[in-house]
């Protein structure tokens, strides 16, 4: 009895207007949330996409900016390069058919490279009067600004397509993954000013650390944009291998690898390669770690170089990688990246005297981009 | 240090938004007036029965402070915040020392400088100065998460 007297009460309000009145309201706003609370909440969804993409519009539109300048002021071209940035900043990289995977690797490759010579040789049109090393540079900054106008747009098209069918699937996906977009954006915008700017970035710690070991002894070159130095090394030979710095190259350190394991007829005690690789969140940057395997970012071309060489001939591959988070890797170098590549160096010089005899020849590569680092 | 600016409400010129956010706009702005002006009435209901001395002042004065704090959310949302949006360049700084006699010199980074660089001679001495480092410093964060270590 008490009961229903309680719920008569909450239901039918008061004698007074005002009572009437809110009892209205709370059924007009439950009514309304019933049917459309999940509009309402994708609105919400909407305008803080809206507010990103407004972000990432002005990120892309520095990128494009910073792009220009630094080829006006490098490049020293004679006409207004902002359309053929924009023709650039538009390319597209069709990736192979691998419904056959049967050899796919070289079809990558092979792909790879001409949109690299096309890339550089597209740059050294933009700006004449750029040398090799602010080629690579400018190349650079080229491809972090076609990432961020790719990202923008990436982004701009579910927004716009979330709006369009009013699906609060499509709207969600983006929102949730947000954050980690901005955070990739953000860094990008890093990276393009320090290419634009020539400095080392974090990704190049495996290059620096082999420019420390090589720096004094005899370099050349060795395939497409890598440098090799016959390092002695606690009382063995080390071929100490590196991209060709200081402009923003990788090169091609699979095939370094796959020619000296050659030349030297398989007789290579062990490899040791040394990259710089993400850490997990918690994880202090520029943390050493060791491992086993080859340490190679990238479409994975090199990698598969690599393991098909030591394969070959039963090489054991060490790894010593230098923790960093995305931003890191490519902004310009923190000091805790910096000091760990001394830390990284001595521990190479441990694995060899641990791991090989005097008089054994081992192969150490630094992998990473070299931009800022020399030789 | 390269710092640029850009309001929002200047890209929002450029970004034109369609009819229909602005409709959604218009009504949002009426739900809040609507439940500002119920939320004045409730305050204004509670002020009364205070007057006479009835216990049931305290509800009114509940769901009026909250249509008002309500009410003064939603407008802070919708209303257009100016932004400034900013690409803040972090400074790099340039090492470079002399091998020979350990003077160390630390300046900005300039465009050009290369780790291992080689830059003529010493001022100190006859050795060669070379660029030793190059990297941005940044400074740790005040409150660092110290649990899970």
């Amino acid at each position: 009895m008490q009961l229903n007297a309680l719920l008569f009460q909450g239901l039918i309000p008061g004698q007074d207007a005002l009572s009437w009145i809110f009892q209205i309201i709370f059924t007009l706003l439950f009514i309304v949330f019933v049917f459309y609370g999940q509009r309402i909440q994708m609105y919400i969804m909407v305008r803080e996409i809206e507010g990103s993409l407004l972000r990432l519009k002005f990120i892309r539109d520095e990128g494009r900016k910073i792009a220009i300048e630094t080829i006006k002021e490098i490049g020293k071209p004679k006409t207004d390069p902002a359309e053929r940035v924009d023709q650039f900043l538009e390319y597209v990289t069709i990736p192979p058919e691998s419904m056959d995977p049967a050899g796919v690797v070289w079809k990558l490759e092979h792909i790879l490279d001409v949109r690299e010579t096309r890339f550089k040789d597209e740059v050294k049109l933009i700006a004449p009067a750029a040398d090799e090393t602010n080629v690579n540079n400018l190349e650079n900054t080229l491809e972090a600004a076609a990432a961020l106008n790719i990202i923008y747009k990436v982004i701009r098209h579910f927004y716009i397509l979330g709006k369009k069918t009013l699906s609060l699937y499509i709207i969600m996906q983006i929102q949730m993954i947000l954050p980690l977009i901005m955070r990739e954006a953000e860094a990008y915008a890093s990276a393009l000013k320090a290419f634009s700017h020539g400095q080392p970035i974090g990704d190049g710690a495996g290059a620096l650390v082999a420019a420390k070991l090589m720096h004094r002894h005899r370099k050349k070159k060795i395939e497409k944009d890598c440098v090799v130095a016959k390092v002695p090394l606690e009382g063995r030979t080390a071929f100490v291998i590196k991209a060709e710095g200081p402009g923003g190259n990788v090169g091609k350190p699979g095939e370094a690898i796959k020619r000296i394991v050659e030349e030297n007829d398989g007789k290579i005690a062990t490899i040791i390669m040394i990259d710089a690789a993400l850490k997990l969140e918690g994880e202090k940057p520029g943390e050493v770690a060791e491992g086993v395997g080859a340490a190679i970012g990238g479409p994975g071309t090199e990698q598969y170089k690599i393991e098909e060489s030591i394969l070959k001939y039963k090489i054991p591959l060490n790894a010593i990688i230098i923790k960093e988070d995305i931003g890191d890797a490519v902004s310009p170098m923190r000091k805790e990246v910096f000091e760990a590549c001394e830390v990284a160096a001595d521990r190479v010089k441990r694995v060899i005297k641990e791991k090989t005899k005097e008089g054994d020849s081992v192969i150490v590569a630094g992998i990473g981009n070299s931009i800022g680092v020399g030789q | 240090m390269l710092l640029v600016s850009e309001t929002v409400s200047g890209l929002g010129n450029k970004m034109k938004r369609n009819a229909r956010a602005r409709k959604f706009s218009s009504i949002v702005l009426i739900v809040i007036v609507v439940v500002l002006a119920l939320s004045l009435t409730a305050l204004y209901q509670a002020y009364e029965l205070f007057l006479m001395n009835d216990p049931t002042m305290g509800y009114y004065l509940l769901i009026g402070f909250i249509g008002l704090i309500l009410s003064t959310y939603m407008l802070l949302q919708t209303r257009r915040r100016v932004q400034k949006f900013t690409l803040e360049t972090k400074p790099v700084t340039t090492t470079i020392i002399c091998p020979s006699c350990d003077f160390k010199e630390v300046r900005n980074f300039e465009r050009g400088d290369y780790i291992l660089k080689e830059l003529g001679p010493c001022t100190k001495c006859e050795g060669i100065m070379m660029i030793s480092a190059i990297y941005r410093e940044i400074p740790e964060k005040r409150k660092e998460e110290k649990v899970f270590t």
